[in-house]
Formats: structure tokens, sequence, C-alpha cells
């Protein structure tokens, strides 16, 4: 380009925003200077753009608002990772396959860790309990302080999901050490005689995973993380029917941590 | 638990902390764009909210303009619902003598901006608000760049006209 050049009307934009080369510039204001017609056009633009910032330029002096504030967005950020997660997982399961279910999925390596060592805890829990058929549990079903118990121990208010619709009856609870604190263990008994327990205890941190999947032998887990709590479903390596409480339980806490927002 | 943290940590922080200080600006723009604060504010937490989420997806490049176009593309929709939801929306005054103006011209620049097409609302405001080169403007809009230009030049020929007293019609010049 040279100072020749005629000018073009992105010229005259590009001037009033700063956007035109330095060797254009002579070229442009003396267009201007012999054009009214331009140079009322061009000024027309330049107090448009002093208008809309004067107008609007103060929002970004204001004080952020407590739900735009970064923390706030990353809580949100989450729970809607977690959601994400969550189907991702239930859709890999629908479509089955074996091995670690979700493993790849969510991405959170410290989640799988959290969870294997959880779910380990939790099988071995689940195995010395289940055969104890006289003392399987310490407080009954029926005992009306069963949850508020669990909950002042575990420090966190724990559910019993009815788990009918999966043909399990609630038999009670116990409390167990962990290596993150007290753990609830609440157990459920099936038609057949077979026994289902939930773990929860706290997770020591905030933050959300898929459900994964562990097996020892006869025995399955799900294990996931949500609302500060870790849990893990244990019972007979039934992957679907595991799955299926998970998700009543998943679906139990949920609520709670929706009524808290 | 610390380890646990870090472990996740990595990733977010690199957009989450680029993206705090950019939080003026997007409700800026926001603001300037849907005209209400609510709204507005919405917008800017729902573009957050994406850009959190999708971090993953955000490799280099440039996070304002990343964010411009999440933003852009969220109002969009926001606009698509409100066309399919005719009654939910306020109806405009279109009062020509109402509204007490800063400029003495009778009608004000956010009214004059409001009358514009979108797309033409939107490269304004990147440009003039925002300071957004062309080039940004573009691939926020993606459109090519000669589209960007097209849109500034019919933008700010709408906005004098009406900033003017709605001359007859515009004279073409050329």
């Amino acid at each position: 380009m040279t100072d020749n050049a005629p000018i073009t009307e992105d010229e005259l934009h590009a001037y009033v925003d700063g956007a035109l080369p330095a060797d254009r510039m002579a070229a442009v204001e003396s267009y201007l200077a012999r054009n009214p017609e331009a140079a009322a056009r061009v000024a027309a633009w330049r107090v448009q753009a002093a208008q809309i910032r004067e107008r609007w330029g103060m929002v970004a002096d204001e004080p952020i608002p407590e739900r735009l504030r970064i923390e706030s967005i990353a809580v949100r950020a989450s729970g809607i990772r977690r959601k994400v997660a969550i189907a991702a997982t239930i859709a890999f399961l629908v479509g089955a396959g074996a091995g670690w279910l979700g493993r790849d999925l969510s991405g959170f390596g410290a989640d799988a860790q959290l969870a294997r060592v959880l779910a380990d805890a939790a099988i071995e829990a689940h195995r010395l309990y289940i055969n104890e058929v006289r003392h399987p549990i310490e407080v009954r079903a029926d005992e009306a302080h069963l949850l508020p118990w669990l909950s002042r121990r575990v420090g966190s208010p724990v559910r019993a999901p009815n788990l009918a619709p999966e043909g399990l009856k609630l038999l009670g609870g116990r409390l167990l050490p962990g290596s993150r604190g007290p753990t609830a263990l609440i157990m459920y008994e099936g038609k057949g005689g077979e026994r289902v327990t939930i773990t929860c205890t706290r997770a020591g941190r905030e933050g959300e995973s898929g459900f994964r999947w562990r097996e020892a032998g006869d025995i399955g887990a799900v294990a996931w993380v949500e609302s500060g709590l870790a849990f893990v479903v244990a019972g007979p390596a039934e992957r679907q029917r595991l799955d299926r409480v998970a998700r009543q339980v998943h679906a139990a806490y949920e609520e709670i941590s929706t009524d808290r927002r | 638990m610390g380890a646990l943290n870090l472990a996740m940590e990595p990733a977010m922080t690199t957009v989450r902390r680029g993206l705090e200080p950019l939080i003026p600006a997007l409700r800026r723009f926001a603001r300037a764009l849907a005209r209400d604060g609510e709204t507005a504010d919405d917008l800017v937490q729902d573009t957050l909210v994406r850009a959190l989420r999708a971090e993953h997806l955000f490799h280099g490049g440039d996070l304002r303009t990343w964010l411009f176009t999440i933003l852009l593309n969220l109002d969009r929709n926001r606009r698509r619902g409100l066309s399919r939801r005719p009654m939910l929306a306020v109806i405009e005054e279109v009062d020509p003598a109402g509204a007490p103006s800063s400029d003495g011209s009778g009608r004000d620049i956010e009214r004059g901006l409001a009358l514009l097409p979108a797309e033409q609302r939107e490269v304004l405001l990147l440009v003039t608000l925002e300071g957004l080169s062309y080039r940004e403007a573009a691939e926020v809009q993606a459109v090519p760049i000669g589209t960007v230009m097209s849109r500034l030049s019919r933008a700010r020929a709408a906005l004098r006209a009406h900033l003017d007293g709605e001359l007859p019609q515009l004279r073409r010049v050329q």
C-alpha cells in the first residue's frame, strides 16, 4: 500500500477503530480534509463509539456478584460435569462390556484411586458382616435413631433409600472405622437372603466422580464420590443390579444437595 | 486430601486463572447485548460454567475470544427461545418522543443499538466496547473478515441515521 492508493470504506472504519496501519494515516487524514461528507461520517462513528463506552463502560467496574465469582462457577461446573460423567457411565453400562466401568470416561484419576481404596474396604466389610447371621448389624432398621446416629458420627446426613423396587429390605446399620473417619454401613437383605450394603464416609474433599465398578471374587461394588461423601454399594457381583441400586442411592442424595442449593 | 485435589487441579487452574480477570468485560459486553442486567449476568454465568466444563477443549489460543464466542452462542439460543415464547418478552416501548436522552437527540444510543439486527449489534459492541480486532470479531462470529466489515458498516450507518433523528432515507454515499 502506498499513500496514493484510493481510500476505502474499510480504512475509514479502521481509522476510527485505531486499526489503521501507520503508513496510511496521512493519506486518510488528507482525504478526510478534502471530503466533508466522509469527515462527518467518521465524526459520527466516533461519537457512537464514545456513547457506547460511556453507556456501558462502567459495568466492568461494578463489584462482581457472588454467583459470578469463579468459585461459585466452579461448583456449578463440577455439578454439571458430574451429571455428564454419570450419564456417560450409564450409557456405557447400557452398552455393557467388561472391565473397569467408566475408568477412562471422566478422567478423574484421583477419584479412581479413592474409589478403589474405599471399594476394597467396603468389600472387606461387606464380606465380614454379611455372613454374620446373628449380629450383622448394630442398630436395626426399626430403631428410630439409626440414621440420626450414623449421620452424627459420619458428620453428614446419611440416608437409607427405599430399595424395595430392587427386592431389598432394610435390615439396619452399623458404624465402622475407616481411613477417612467413621463410616456408616447400611445393610439390606433380598428375598433370596442375599445382602447388599451401602457404605458412606466423608470423602475429605469436594468433587464428584462417575460410578466405578470393582469386583473381588463373588462380591462386586460400585463406588463414587459426590457432595463431599464417598459411597460404595456392595453385594453379589451382579453389576446391573448394583448399578441400579447405586443410582437409587445417588438420587436420594441428589435430593438433599438440591434442597440445599 | 491435598494430593487428591492437586491431581484434579492442573487443567482447571489454567483456564480458571485466565477466566477470572475477564469476568468484568464479559459482564459489560453481556449487559450491552441483553440490556437487562439479570439476563446479562445469567448469560455470563452460563458462559463461565460452560467454559469450565469444556476447559479440556480449550487448547491455547485466545481465551477472551473463546469466551465471547460462547457468550454469543448462548445469547443466540436465548433469543431463539424468546421468539418461541412470544408473550414472555417485554414489548419494547416504541415511543420516538419518549425516553429522556443524554445527548439531546431524542433517542439514545441504547435504543439505537436495540434496533439493529443482532449480528450488527454484536460486531459493533465487540469492536467499540470490547476493543476486539476485526480478525478477532470475525473469529467470534465465525464469519470471514469481509462480513465483519460490512456488518460494521451497516451498523454504523443505521445507528447514525437513528441518532441523527431518522433522516427520511439515509443518502447512499459512495
